[in-house]
């Protein structure tokens, strides 16, 4: 827009006429005039558009410039006053400059406005290598033993056991004689037990030294409720329970503690027999560690609630530091289990010709330790953070079958 | 027990191998702990040859020897052994070597300015013999530079396995070789217990039995045999070495044959020097004398136990350990070999009594064959002319053996029934026939008459068992066990899956679960309102685990200060468990119980760049509890949370939630200061208690279907409000005048601000709610709005006593 009205004014028709040539005198003087208002407004303008450092400076220029009493403004007021020939080129000229003026700051505005959000983000940027706390779920960890129970929780409910429990202050019958255990046997005395000092009651109590005394509770026909909502009441054939639980000997080393966990299994039916009691365990052993195959030897044992009874080896490779189950060529005992003893059967109510099963109990924190790789059981008691955080397990890290054991 | 493979083939004829005895021991369930090679810990030593042996300058008593031992060069060696001689052939022991008779490791060294570098030993230092007089003696023709184990052929075999207690026909080797005959491993070789004839009348007479009619009474047969002018002296080396082999040391003739007979044939003796003997020998109950053992101990008897007295007092414990008094040493001429038959329950008591672990111990609890009372005597008497000569008189017998003879009813078809197995009649005929099992008649019924040293067993599934054994329970079927149901119903009762969300939702909020004890100190359990006398222990394992738990507390608070002591101080813990409220067993709940120590909030602990480190407190623990409840389904607006600390708790700072007059859910609150320091930690503790078994059962619900969904179309609206009044009033009364006032339009009343200070008054506080209206049907007016704010203040005010800030 730069020089077209000065070249429009210079090319507009003349005449030879002496009043003419004075008026064209005059509209020439008053052209060049307007031209240079023009130019020097446009120079003067454009200097302070430029030099505006911020969106106030900016505005001030605009207003001086383009408000009411702006000096373009002012200009263009001056249009009103002129002769319809001199409106002819002033006005174009002067709109211009204004369109000019006008397309100059929003330019400007532009530039500041980015330049402003510029120094903004430089402001506001951070050092996002600093290192967060940890979540609470990054923190908070699961006992080894919890999350075993309810690894062994997920298989065994798949196979279709519920869950049975009963008390760890048990009488010396549940723990003991319903058991088959005469007074004075030496397995009761193998079991080291822990007795309880006499209480109001005059009940013989013990801490239960195995979780065998909820398969009495379980099988044993009664018409009176549990004590407590947590007992499992008694069940009628077919019966098929797990009973993970607290259980407590007098004995310490760095495999045996006072105090430890059992899960008992207990299948109770017309029917079942050692066959089936080898497939509940070799499917179960499978899937707890969760290797394809597992190789079991069972060996003839004595235990005064089974008959027969036997112990089951594992087959595991134990040659490095840590045991490996389903390979190798070493064996560990594992488990204890079979046939429910005809007197226990009998101590129940039931007709041990009529009704048949089998037993088993494993060391909880044993095959924790086993897949683990935890060396020493004393540990699993003391609530060091350092273990903990170290052996426990993220609140999340739900077994399931579905979606694995463990992760 | 142990035993060597040689003296098993002394019962058993068998071409098999170590190795495949071990697997059938184990098949047949006589579990083997270990096979070891019997000359192991003698690997080391080699023989050697003596090429000098000359006087040590400085010591009067030592030789300086030369010796080679095979490696090409001659070693030094100072010897103190008075046979240590030039040319002698004797067996050396490298340094670095174990010595078993010593308990030591040779070194090199330098004795009175002279090497010497090894050792020349003696039997005694060897464990081979008693005799340490000098060092080991080898023929002249004796190769130098082989392992002496080698040389002298000590490549025997032994067996540890580890019997049941119903086996005790197992603790003798001829049992074990019988099970093994049975198991198709070989033949049983048979003993020669056939009687010896008299020389004459007994000088000792039938033991009488001295009970009373209703006294605990041990002993059943007393058969004894007075054997004179034998010679007693060291035993013969193959007897010692058989006993040494399983780690008994050989005592004398007369003690090693009890010992052989003992383990050879499960079947103690016990033999008494009889000039020791004064007056009449009997079997009676003790008075509570004071007895000394073989063992070198002294035990107080009582009277439920039975001993062989004469008039002195107790001669020996009835079937578990004789005493010092009369036992037989070389010098000994005159014996009286007992063999005896006892109640092994009685037995299992007195040894349980005096704890006393002794081999006749060991197998009379466990029953000791009855048909070997007499046969044994004569066995051991037999040993005794042979090896020490001497003269038998008449048998001394009183009393009665207790034979069972129990005839089990046995259906062939329970083997299938109980195993699985599918094995022939003829088949389980010839296996309990070889077990020494008498079956009778024909069909599927038959009578089996059970061996008089098997007693453990007495009905069908023991039959059984002996079946299934020896068929091998590997032959056993696999076969799966049929499904109930298809897909699992819910398997997990309600206190079940509170346990398992508990534990959850706790370790979510970043605290660590414990499993501490279910047993405290006295201390601790009296503190957290236990320590009752039902709820001790008879027999703690120590001081301070006596009393089961009232309290998941102490157990964490404990387990924090070993945190605190290794250096972290800052830890949350939590512990979902039981807990006992008295023996009972609905005494017993289980708790989830937490804490917070040092800085250990929901943020973590220690300094951050992002914030303070805050010290846990009340409203940390608050939290805690909430998190718990509202994962299991109960909103902690719903319950009473009430101003009522747990005698554990700071009295301004803790609280209770309840369900009605009757029902507690949990407390929770900061560790009493004064509870803190008697409990040894530092800094703040925040806790928490929930009882789990206290959340009411949730109703049974007919559908599972939500209530329907009313959203209202209008806006919400709200109104604040600010109360000045006394800082005793409680949120909760505030809460809940507030709530009150229009049930039906005021959706949510929230606390934004509480503060004191001077400007409110003293012993005042301003309290600021929020108070939120939900209109239903349409929106409300100005009018309804200063209607339910004036309610507000209204009943605010009336409840709490204050008054609205203007």
């Amino acid at each position: 827009m730069v020089g077209p009205s000065s070249h429009e004014v210079a090319g507009t028709p003349v005449t030879d006429l002496p009043l003419r040539q004075a008026q064209d005198e005059v509209l020439r003087e008053f052209s060049m005039s307007l031209q240079t208002q023009i130019e020097t407004l446009r120079s003067e303008l454009s200097t302070a558009i430029a030099g505006a450092n911020s969106e106030a400076a900016l505005e001030t220029v605009r207003v001086s410039a383009l408000g009411k009493k702006g000096s373009v403004s002012a200009l263009l007021a001056t249009l009103g006053s002129m002769a319809p020939d001199e409106r002819k080129t002033a006005g174009p000229a002067i709109n211009g400059l204004k369109g000019e003026i006008a397309g100059l700051i929003e330019t400007r505005s532009a530039e500041l406005k980015a330049a402003a959000l510029e120094a903004r983000l430089a402001a506001e940027t951070v050092d996002v290598t600093l290192p967060l706390k940890p979540a609470p779920t990054a923190r908070g960890r699961i006992h080894p033993i919890s999350q075993t129970i309810d690894e062994i929780t997920a298989i065994f409910s798949d196979m279709g056991f519920s869950i049975a429990e009963g008390p760890d202050i048990e009488t010396d019958y549940f723990n003991f004689t319903a058991l088959n255990f005469p007074e004075g046997h030496p397995a009761r005395e193998m079991h080291d037990t822990f007795f309880m000092k006499p209480g109001p009651d005059g009940v013989k109590k013990v801490l239960r030294t195995h979780t065998s005394p909820v398969q009495m509770r379980v099988m044993q026909k009664t018409n009176e409720k549990p004590a407590a909502s947590y007992i499992t009441p008694a069940m009628d054939p077919p019966i098929r329970v797990v009973m993970p639980g607290r259980t407590y000997r007098n004995d310490s080393d760095q495999t045996h503690t006072p105090m430890f966990h059992q899960v008992e299994g207990l299948v109770i039916d017309k029917s079942s027999h050692i066959g089936q009691l080898r497939w509940v365990l070799e499917e179960f052993l499978k899937a707890f560690f969760e290797v394809p195959s597992v190789t079991l030897r069972f060996r003839p044992s004595f235990f005064p609630f089974t008959e027969p009874s036997m112990e089951v080896d594992v087959q595991c490779d134990r040659s490095g530091s840590e045991v490996k189950i389903g390979e190798g060529n070493d064996w560990l005992e594992i488990l204890g289990c079979g046939m429910v003893h005809p007197n226990v059967i009998r101590n129940a109510g039931l007709d041990p010709d009529v009704y048949q099963g089998f037993a088993w109990g494993i060391g909880i924190d044993r095959i924790a330790m086993l897949k683990y790789g935890m060396p020493d059981l004393r540990a699993f008691f003391d609530a060091d953070q350092r273990w903990l955080a170290h052996y426990g397990f993220r609140p999340l890290d739900l077994p399931t079958l579905f979606g694995g054991l463990s992760s | 027990m142990k035993f060597t493979l040689d003296w098993l083939k002394e019962h058993l004829d068998t071409s098999a191998s170590a190795d495949e005895i071990g697997k059938a021991l184990t098949m047949i369930g006589l579990e083997v702990e270990g096979i070891e090679s019997q000359g192991k810990a003698l690997e080391a030593f080699v023989t050697a040859h003596v090429v000098s042996a000359e006087q040590h300058p400085n010591a009067d008593k030592l030789r300086v020897c030369k010796v080679d031992a095979g490696t090409g060069e001659l070693i030094d060696v100072v010897c103190g052994a008075p046979n240590a001689r030039t040319g002698l052939k004797s067996v050396f022991a490298f340094p670095g070597t174990y010595i078993p008779g010593k308990d030591m490791t040779i070194g090199k060294g330098n004795i009175r300015g002279q090497v010497s570098n090894g050792m020349l030993c003696s039997n005694a230092e060897l464990e081979l013999s008693e005799d340490h007089d000098g060092i080991i003696e080898l023929p002249e023709d004796a190769p130098v530079g082989v392992k002496y184990v080698d040389y002298v052929g000590m490549d025997g075999v032994v067996f540890d396995i580890s019997i049941t207690p119903n086996r005790g026909d197992a603790t003798g080797v001829y049992g074990i070789a019988r099970d093994l005959a049975a198991f198709g491993l070989g033949t049983l070789k048979s003993t020669d217990f056939s009687p010896i004839p008299s020389k004459g009348p007994s000088p000792i007479a039938p033991l009488p039995h001295q009970f009373d009619a209703d006294e605990p009474k041990a002993i059943r047969k007393f058969a004894g045999r007075y054997l004179k002018n034998i010679k007693n002296g060291p035993s013969p080396d193959w007897l010692q070495q058989r006993l040494r082999a399983v780690g008994l040391r050989p005592i004398n003739t007369v003690v090693d044959i009890t010992n052989l007979v003992s383990l050879g044939w499960g079947r103690p003796l016990h033999a008494y020097d009889a000039d020791k003997v004064e007056g009449q020998m009997v079997l009676r109950n003790a008075r509570g004398e004071a007895f000394d053992a073989l063992d070198n101990k002294v035990y107080t008897l009582d009277d439920t136990m039975t001993v062989i007295a004469d008039d002195k007092g107790p001669l020996c414990l009835g079937g578990i350990m004789g005493g010092i008094r009369s036992g037989v040493t070389e010098e000994t001429t005159n014996v009286f070999m007992e063999c005896a038959s006892w109640d092994p329950d009685l037995i299992a008591q007195s040894g349980r009594k005096t704890g006393i672990v002794s081999d006749a111990r060991y197998r009379l609890e466990r029953s000791v064959d009855p048909a070997l009372t007499e046969p044994g005597m004569e066995l051991a008497t037999r040993l005794v002319l042979e090896l020490c000569g001497g003269e038998p008189m008449e048998p001394a017998i009183s009393g009665e053996d207790v034979f069972p003879d129990t005839v089990v009813e046995f259906p062939l078809a329970e083997v299938n029934r109980l195993t699985g197995l599918t094995v022939a009649g003829d088949e389980i005929e010839a296996i309990l026939d070889r077990l020494g099992f008498a079956m009778e008649g024909t069909g599927p019924v038959r009578s089996v008459k059970v061996p008089s040293w098997r007693p453990d067993v007495t009905q069908k599934a023991d039959l059984v068992e002996e079946v299934m054994r020896m068929v091998g329970v590997d032959n056993v079927p696999v076969e799966p066990l049929p499904r109930l149901t298809h897909v699992a119903p819910r398997m997990l009762t309600t206190i079940q899956n509170r346990r398992r969300i508990a534990r959850r939702a706790l370790a979510a909020r970043g605290l660590d679960e414990a499993v501490t004890w279910s047993f405290i100190s006295h201390d601790e359990a009296t503190r957290f309102g236990g320590g009752t006398e039902d709820r001790q222990l008879a027999n703690a394992i120590a001081s301070d685990m006596t009393d089961m738990r009232p309290s998941l507390l102490p157990g964490l608070i404990a387990g924090a200060r070993r945190n605190a002591n290794r250096g972290f101080a800052d830890v949350a813990l939590f512990e979902v468990g039981q807990i006992f409220l008295s023996d009972q067993p609905e005494g017993q709940h289980t708790y989830a119980s937490g804490i917070r120590t040092g800085t250990a909030t929901l943020d973590g602990a220690g300094r951050h760049w992002s914030g303070k480190a805050e010290a846990v407190g009340v409203w940390d623990a608050k939290a805690d509890l909430a998190a718990v409840l509202d994962a299991l389904g109960v909103d902690i607006e719903k319950v009473q949370v009430l101003p009522e600390a747990a005698e554990w708790s700071h009295p301004g700072r803790g609280g209770r939630i309840a369900l009605g007059p009757k029902v507690t859910l949990g407390w929770f609150g900061e560790l009493h200061p004064a509870l803190s320091a008697e409990l040894d930690i530092e800094g703040p503790v925040a806790a928490f208690e929930i009882d789990l078994d206290a959340i009411p059962e949730p109703r049974k619900k007919a559908t599972r279907t939500k209530p329907a969904l009313a959203l209202s179309p209008f806006q919400p609206v709200s109104r604040d409000f600010a109360f000045v009044m006394d800082r005793g009033v409680t949120a909760a009364a505030i809460l809940k005048a507030a709530r009150g006032a229009d049930k039906a339009l005021i959706k949510d009343v929230g606390i934004f601000d509480v503060f004191e200070g001077s400007h409110v008054g003293e012993g005042k506080k301003s309290v600021a709610i929020e108070v939120t209206l939900q209109p239903r049907e349409r929106t409300l007016t100005d009018e309804e709005i200063d209607k339910v704010s004036s309610a507000v203040v209204a009943a605010v005010t009336k409840t709490t006593g204050g008054e609205l800030r203007k």
